[in-house]
């Protein structure tokens, strides 16, 4: 079996101020080129445990590897560079800089990571070519942001944490704002992307009929403990 | 591409950041032109007496001389001996000496009797020399030069005859002896704007029936009569005086202070306009100080409107925490930010402070007589806009800070 690009073990967090209140998550991997749907529901740490992985959070033990490397013994400002480097962020809505071009919005990431910039020649014609998998209408990428529709925004989102193809994309509940149909067709467009670059994908919802389409679904309450004080 | 982010970013927010800007523009409009009004009034004051060397009067202050022998501010308290005065012009220093005589007043304006020498050795903004522009210069012992503010105040023309009262704001008048307009001086932005130039003797002459600063009753001597007596007077209130060689200004001073027979006073222009700024110097200071304050309101302001901002910009932090931006990088693009407002507001202020000055300058000059000009940017300008960057960055660290923990604690999960 090949390196896991994302393994959580004996991970624990707790709250800043709230000491009664802790995440503990024992086991979590991701393998390469896997897509999984982690399930939970709102106040599930779904979004404590997203922001572990993505090291904008450091747990108090455990240990988190992406890619062989535990992000928890660096320091901050290097998890920001690993980030940047290996994790393409989704969000659920308001991805993008509403001032910033398209081009502009695909093309941030790589202001932070030289090396994923590197794997591209053209970063231009890259974005645009993306834009075109990714069945965003020709010339876009001139556009501001904000003059696209939701739909039209989560694609350019994709292009976004697509480009320079990093190892590992988390979306956090990137089809909640699309309606049914263009959920379906978001998700045709990521998957296909993430399957032609062999890229693993961790998406969070609270929606379990998308279930079918991932290599794995798992559930918060499986994985993941959260303690909380008895008053 | 963070600067045209950063550009974009702002004009995303056109209207706060414009109004920011021009705030800030202003200010610093403001503050140069504070600065420039009050080194241009130096300067125009220092302009107002040129290639003169020393002004001698009657012993009292250095700047109480200066101001009524130049200015025509306050009075002199003495005058000076014809004697005394032809004792100095005898000096084997003095190149040339002007004796003026002041006292009398016609409507609102002074009169000043002189020689034809005033004409020929009086200097305004470096050496610029009294020009007529309409009429000539006094001929006859009741003609009379007015100046440019004068002619225009009172509406009068070459031909024009005009009454000289006695003393200031008085209403006993010379009646017996009235004046013609021989000639209208050029515009000069200095107080002769505002003398009527009679010759010395005229002043002898209108004072012939008057003794002890009265007239003396019943007594009215023809004009014809006048005219064959001996006009030279008895005393005068102040000289201008150039020497040979400005080696000899010291000298010539300590001995006019020293004159024996007579306690008279001899200042060097340039000194006592030094020491009258030295009296007027805590105003500058304070005029000065509130500008700069205005420039600092200015900058609180921006700080105030990236305070504002930080809450709706959370999302913008978020998605650029992110992409793997460190929280040091959102504090770094808030700081540009102020200071690219900051240095935007700074070029739009000097702009519009030159552009005040372009149409201000004849303006100002007509009404005020004060020569504004425009130079090339100074280093003190140079200063002044980096000074405002800097400081734009230094109050925007306020707000910076607050998105920086702000930053930290969101990381990338903001719940909009």
């Amino acid at each position: 079996m090949t390196t896991p690009v994302l393994a959580l073990d004996d991970v624990r967090y707790c709250w800043p101020g709230r000491a009664a209140f802790a995440l503990s998550v024992p086991e979590l991997t991701v393998g390469k080129g896997e897509t999984v749907l982690l399930l939970g529901e709102s106040g599930s740490g779904k979004s404590t445990l997203l922001s572990l992985i993505c090291g904008t959070v450091s747990p108090d033990c455990g240990a988190l590897h992406i890619n062989d490397t535990d992000i928890t013994k660096l320091s901050g400002g290097a998890r920001d560079r690993f980030r940047a480097e290996q994790i393409g962020v989704i969000f659920q809505q308001f991805n993008l800089l509403p001032f910033g071009t398209v081009t502009d919005n695909i093309l941030l990431p790589l202001r932070f990571a030289p090396q994923r910039r590197k794997r591209i020649g053209d970063v231009v014609s890259e974005a645009h070519a993306l834009c075109a998998a990714l069945g965003l209408p020709e010339g876009v990428g001139r556009h501001k942001a904000n003059a696209l529709s939701v739909g039209q925004q989560q694609r350019v989102a994709v292009a976004r944490a697509l480009i320079g193809h990093p190892p590992l994309i988390i979306a956090d509940e990137p089809t909640s704002a699309l309606d049914a149909s263009s959920q379906a067709a978001f998700l045709d467009l990521l998957f296909a992307q993430a399957d032609a670059h062999d890229t693993s994908l961790l998406m969070v919802s609270h929606d379990p009929r998308l279930g079918d389409r991932f290599d794995r679904v798992i559930r918060m309450e499986d994985i993941a403990k959260i303690e909380r004080a008895t008053a | 591409m963070t600067l045209r982010l950063a550009i974009a970013s702002l004009l995303a927010r056109a209207l706060t950041v414009g109004m920011t800007i021009l705030a800030i523009a202003l200010s610093v409009a403001l503050f140069l032109g504070v600065e420039k009004v009050r080194t241009g009034a130096k300067a125009s004051f220092a302009d107002t007496i040129s290639g003169t060397d020393l002004i001698v009067g009657a012993r009292s202050g250095s700047v109480q001389l200066l101001l009524y022998s130049v200015f025509r501010i306050g009075n002199a308290t003495n005058n000076v001996t014809w004697e005394s005065y032809q004792d100095i012009a005898a000096r084997p220093q003095v190149d040339w000496i002007v004796p003026i005589s002041l006292g009398d007043s016609h409507r609102q304006f002074r009169v000043m009797g002189t020689t034809p020498a005033f004409f020929e050795h009086y200097q305004y903004r470096q050496g610029r020399s009294l020009a007529v522009s309409d009429g000539a210069i006094m001929d006859d012992l009741f003609d009379a030069v007015i100046g440019a503010d004068v002619a225009a105040t009172l509406g009068y023309s070459v031909d024009d005859p005009i009454v000289v009262a006695h003393g200031l704001a008085s209403f006993t008048e010379h009646k017996d002896q009235p004046f013609r307009v021989s000639g209208i001086l050029e515009k000069t932005g200095t107080p002769v704007d505002r003398t009527v130039i009679v010759s010395l003797r005229a002043i002898e002459a209108i004072h012939v029936d008057w003794q002890s600063g009265a007239q003396i009753p019943g007594q009215s001597t023809p004009v014809d009569e006048i005219r064959q007596m001996d006009l030279t007077p008895k005393a005068i209130t102040a000289a201008l005086v150039g020497v040979e060689s400005p080696l000899q200004t010291f000298a010539l001073q300590r001995a006019i202070n020293e004159y024996p027979q007579e306690p008279l006073l001899a200042i060097l222009p340039g000194v006592a306009l030094q020491e009258l700024w030295g009296i007027v110097g805590i105003a500058e200071t304070a005029l000065l100080a509130v500008s700069a304050m205005v420039v600092v309101t200015a900058l609180i302001g921006m700080m105030a409107t990236i305070f504002s901002s930080l809450n709706e910009r959370r999302r913008e932090m978020a998605i650029f925490r992110a992409m793997g931006a460190r929280p040091g990088t959102i504090l770094g693009m808030l700081v540009f930010e102020a200071m690219l407002m900051a240095a935007v507001g700074a070029l739009i202020g000097i702009a519009l402070l030159y552009a005040g000055l372009v149409i201000a300058q004849p303006i100002v000059d007509d009404a005020f007589g004060l020569w504004l000009p425009v130079t090339a940017p100074s280093l003190r300008e140079v200063f002044v806009v980096c000074g405002v960057i800097g400081a734009g960055a230094f109050v925007s660290m306020v707000p910076a800070l607050r998105a920086y923990r702000m930053s930290v604690a969101d990381g990338m999960m903001v719940k909009s």
